[in-house]
């Protein structure tokens, strides 16, 4: 009696891993015509600067609120475990590694696969279902340069201008930190933060958020591209830009970071 | 039943459809459609809603691949047509959507110059200008030129997407559904609208409807799509003629109480 049940449990699994693999098959296909139109003419100059501002300009206060605050608070909560071993001036150093290579290129991503993964899935979602992306085909008009190529370019170009800046807002909440407790100038803060990172430091970094915009760019034309189902398909587009880019950034984090180690050691 | 017929150019046709097959899984949408369009003609394609009519045109724009049969569009064959080739035949195709398909984030006049800016890049601005204009005055919308896709009413929708469509001077005109969800006065309008097209930009066109009203109005010849295939066509009188039980209805709801 227990043999058709495992019958369709077994189909059930293979059924959707084969779902699985055609979506990696179809992401797949869908970042090699990116890289095939990317590189082909005529490009949309006017529209990637567009998306640039509405991807960086835009996002700018979140990420000063967000980069500000990230710094001051790791700050205060690395001084006690420092001052326990009497170490208080190492602080300069170890944020600056940590905001450097880690804090301010994962936490700009984070909240840019929020706000802008989301952003862009739901605008391209509805656009496929208000039959708007089928309005420029019929036209004769190339949807995926003008919509996908545009807003990949413009979030792997202003991922890394937003991490550089994240950094910076951090590092100077992590100052304002510092000086509450020692009279710690701003000139002799930043000489020891900029002591502390190498260039392999800072390069990392900038590969890691080129790669987190890329990402994020990538996640979100994808989902919301192939978007279907209605009003539904828009919503479902949207959350699984931002679910999905989030599990990468993750990944990918973790594979940058032991590659670096690698080269470092 | 319009009575126009002289223009058109009957050892002309722009496009032929051969033994065209289009299913979705188990569903038989289209089931061996011959069709001709002739220059200079309107052709309605009457029939009830998920009979497949809109397929018919998706496919003859290149937006669906038919699985089986020919399908050629001013002489040259979709079989197997690249891309670069589709998207010049393209150009040379309107295609009105049903739900008129604006971009919503750009206002009318972005709308209309977004399909001439990036086919025809030599044009300068003045000339963009100019073709904007036109196609506003042709569609009596020349007031809206700075407004959002959102402020219009449904039938300014339709009227901004039949403009967006002719700015490039189609030869042939695809209408899907043009008169749907509109009150009976701006359909009205619309099948002037769809009239005058014909006989100012010289198109020739395919009106999918089930409104009577439009295809009495509109239509050089009609064709009925029944069970995935066109068992019927002639002029309004000639498909309604006959006590075949799945055309009957479709008159009497449109004009019998």
């Amino acid at each position: 009696m227990r043999h058709p049940l495992h019958l369709t449990d077994a189909i059930e699994m293979i059924s959707s891993i084969q779902r699985y693999l055609i979506e990696l098959a179809n992401i797949h296909r869908f970042v090699m015509r990116f890289f095939k139109e990317v590189l082909v003419g005529p490009y949309e100059i006017k529209e990637i600067i567009h998306q640039c501002h509405e991807i960086g300009v835009k996002s700018l206060p979140l990420i000063s609120l967000t980069g500000f605050i990230t710094g001051f608070v790791f700050t205060n909560q690395s001084r006690p475990s420092l001052a326990d071993f009497g170490a208080q001036s190492m602080l300069p150093a170890l944020i600056a590694i940590a905001v450097i290579r880690a804090l301010a290129p994962l936490v700009t991503a984070l909240i840019s696969a929020g706000k802008i993964g989301s952003q862009i899935g739901a605008e391209l979602g509805s656009m496929k279902v208000t039959e708007q992306i089928e309005a420029m085909e019929v036209s004769g008009i190339n949807p995926f340069k003008f919509l996908v190529v545009s807003r990949i370019v413009a979030t792997s170009f202003m991922i890394p201008i937003l991490t550089c800046y994240a950094a910076l807002v951090g590092l100077l909440g992590a100052f304002l930190s510092v000086h509450q407790h020692e009279a710690t100038s701003f000139t002799i803060f930043f000489t020891e933060v900029f002591d502390a990172i190498s260039f392999l430091d800072l390069f990392s970094s900038l590969i890691k958020s080129i790669v987190f915009g890329f990402t994020i760019g990538v996640v979100g034309c994808f989902q919301g591209y192939h978007s279907s189902k209605g009003t539904e398909g828009v919503g479902r587009a949207a959350n699984w830009a931002v679910v999905m880019s989030m599990f990468l950034i993750f990944i990918e984090e973790m594979l940058i970071a032991q590659i670096v180690q690698g080269i470092r050691a | 039943m319009k009575n126009l017929q002289g223009h058109i150019k009957y050892d002309k046709p722009v496009i032929t459809i051969r033994d065209l097959y289009k299913s979705f899984g188990d569903l038989h949408v289209l089931r061996g459609v011959d069709l001709e369009l002739f220059t200079g003609e309107n052709l309605v394609v009457l029939g009830r809603s998920g009979t497949g009519k809109s397929v018919l045109i998706k496919i003859i724009v290149g937006l669906l691949q038919a699985d089986s049969g020919s399908v050629e569009v001013l002489g040259q064959s979709l079989e197997n047509i690249a891309i670069d080739d589709l998207q010049q035949l393209r150009q040379k195709i309107g295609f009105s959507f049903q739900n008129s398909a604006l971009y919503d984030s750009m206002t009318v006049k972005e709308n209309l110059e977004f399909p001439l800016v990036r086919n025809k890049r030599h044009l300068t601005r003045k000339e963009i200008n100019h073709a904007v204009e036109n196609v506003l005055e042709a569609v009596d919308l020349s007031q809206a030129i700075h407004q959002m896709p959102s402020q219009l009413s449904g039938g300014q929708r339709k009227r901004i997407g039949i403009a967006r469509t002719l700015i490039l001077q189609p030869e042939i005109m695809l209408y899907d559904e043009p008169t749907a969800g509109l009150d009976p006065i701006t359909c009205i309008e619309i099948n002037k609208l769809i009239n005058e097209v014909q006989q100012a930009y010289k198109t020739s066109s395919i009106i999918i409807t089930h409104d009577l009203a439009c295809a009495k109005s509109v239509g050089d010849r009609i064709v009925m799509l029944l069970d995935g295939t066109f068992e019927r066509q002639g002029t309004f009188e000639d498909i309604f003629d006959t006590n075949d039980e799945r055309v009957k209805p479709f008159y009497d709801y449109n004009f019998i109480d």
